[in-house]
């Protein structure tokens, strides 16, 4: 129990650990015929591996990592939209640091800085905003990524820009949501899981109920998780109860973060500023219905995709495959584990990726890559 | 990006764009109070509060937030989301 001194509490840790054994052996699950629990955070996925949580729990539980990192499931085509956009004449591109060595086809927006473009790394679409009005004489574009939690923010940035009338700042839109993709694992009849570890920050957004078609249509437990070790120990007994008592709800275990229908504020200025895609193209996953946002029409001014005229159907039309010889998308719906690709670790690595789940601390190959993989490094299936 | 990261709110500086001074681990940075002002922005000074890329989404008490950064420092995310508010200061430059 290497990690477990560590923890906050660590004689509630190894409670939890010995709570979690007798139920899976209840629940009758063993390392040939385990339980599969998806986190779908890749927060959760980090701290999993941080803490070794896959080694100190039962081996009759298998941790399945869900598709909740928002660089690894950012298309190629997307990625050279922002490259495109970057290098235009005068424009200043602003972007999470995560995103900075995401591989396009051609290049990243790290290497297109290298060559001249002007792209910032910054923290905050705020900071975007701040430049625009600091430069009113250049077009600052932020490169809006990721899921529930972070599309408040850039739809807060865009309602500020609007108010001030700052009309050279724009948002290169590639939000997307949680629940969509869900329901494509569920529906996809080669992943066979058994329960949920919900991601606790999406859900302080949206709250627990656009969950509940888990529960109700499909039958399967979720448990929206804090981040704390005894948090997601906590969660996985909380899905293990449910299964061994026939039970599918959606459970909160992070009540302290995440009120039951989420924030007010920040679903108004998400429902006034965006609107749902048709759909949405993830890496490894494919188009997925109504699964990303674009941003209203009535806000089309500070819309990086109608400012520049790279729209989302133009992206599809050039749909591009992954990098030849890797299996992201293997990896990405839980088929194989990453050390089962044969670029893991050898062309494939934090420093040189070919893939974006190498790039961030979110991505499950980064995540083996440096905490190392778990008991079973052969393939999932 | 999802994690965020606790900060104690030490000041409002602009009630029109609901903006306050967070302290962030010594590191002072501007954040949005919008999603977690229910009433007037001025009595969250002195609360805590989860920040997600410069807007404050959750109030959490003290403990939580000592909690959550021990977690954050294990993580190695509070170092590099410290370094990314360093790193969006210099841009502005």
């Amino acid at each position: 129990m290497r990690y477990v001194e560590e923890f906050r509490d660590p004689v509630a840790a190894k409670a939890l650990i010995a709570r979690i054994a007798e139920v899976t052996d209840e629940i009758g699950a063993t390392k040939e015929s385990p339980v599969r629990m998806m986190e779908i955070c890749g927060g959760h996925t980090h701290a999993i591996f941080r803490y070794g949580l896959d080694r100190l729990v039962h081996e009759g539980i298998e941790f399945i990592h869900g598709p909740g990192c928002p660089v690894c499931v950012l298309p190629m085509g997307r990625v050279d939209e922002a490259v495109e956009i970057a290098e235009k004449p005068g424009v200043i591109f602003t972007s999470f640091g995560d995103a900075m060595r995401v591989p396009g086809t051609k290049k990243s927006l790290l290497q297109a800085k290298a060559e001249g473009a002007d792209i910032r790394t910054v923290y905050s679409p705020l900071d975007a905003l701040e430049l625009a009005r600091r430069h009113p004489d250049r077009e600052v574009v932020f490169f809006g990524l990721g899921f529930e939690t972070t599309t408040p923010s850039t739809a807060l940035t865009i309602q500020q820009a609007a108010r001030e009338g700052v009309e050279n700042f724009s948002i290169f839109c590639n939000h997307i949501t949680v629940p969509p993709p869900i329901k494509a694992l569920l529906d996809d009849p080669h992943m066979l899981l058994d329960g949920f570890i919900g991601p606790g920050h999406v859900s302080m957004v949206i709250g627990v109920h656009p969950y509940d078609f888990i529960s109700d249509e499909y039958g399967k437990p979720i448990t929206v998780a804090g981040f704390e070790p005894t948090d997601l120990l906590q969660s996985v007994l909380m899905v293990l109860e449910q299964i061994r008592d026939g039970r599918a709800e959606v459970e909160n275990q992070y009540g302290r973060v995440v009120p039951e229908h989420g924030n007010p504020v920040s679903l108004a200025a998400i429902a006034d500023v965006y609107e749902e895609r048709p759909s949405f193209a993830w890496r490894g996953l494919g188009e997925i219905d109504r699964s990303g946002l674009s941003i209203r029409e009535k806000y089309a001014k500070w819309d990086a995709e109608a400012r520049f005229g790279i729209g989302y159907g133009a992206a599809r039309a050039r749909e591009v495959a992954e990098p030849e010889g890797t299996e992201c998308a293997a990896v990405m719906t839980g088929k194989i584990k990453p050390t089962g690709c044969p670029m893991f670790g050898t062309q494939c690595s934090p420093e040189t990726p070919m893939g974006a789940l190498m790039v961030s601390s979110e991505g499950a190959c980064a995540a083996y890559y440096q905490y190392g993989g778990r008991r079973s490094p052969e393939a999932a299936e | 990006m999802c994690l965020g990261i606790p900060g104690q709110i030490v000041e409002i500086t602009d009630t029109d764009r609901m903006t306050a001074m967070a302290d962030v681990s010594g590191v002072k940075r501007e954040v949005n109070v919008a999603c977690i002002a229910e009433t007037d922005p001025a009595e969250l000074v002195g609360r805590w509060a989860l920040i997600h890329v410069g807007f404050a989404m959750a109030l959490i008490d003290e403990d939580e937030a000592a909690a959550t950064l021990k977690a954050l420092e294990h993580l190695g995310e509070a170092q590099e989301t410290l370094e990314q508010i360093r790193e969006g200061a210099e841009a502005l430059s």
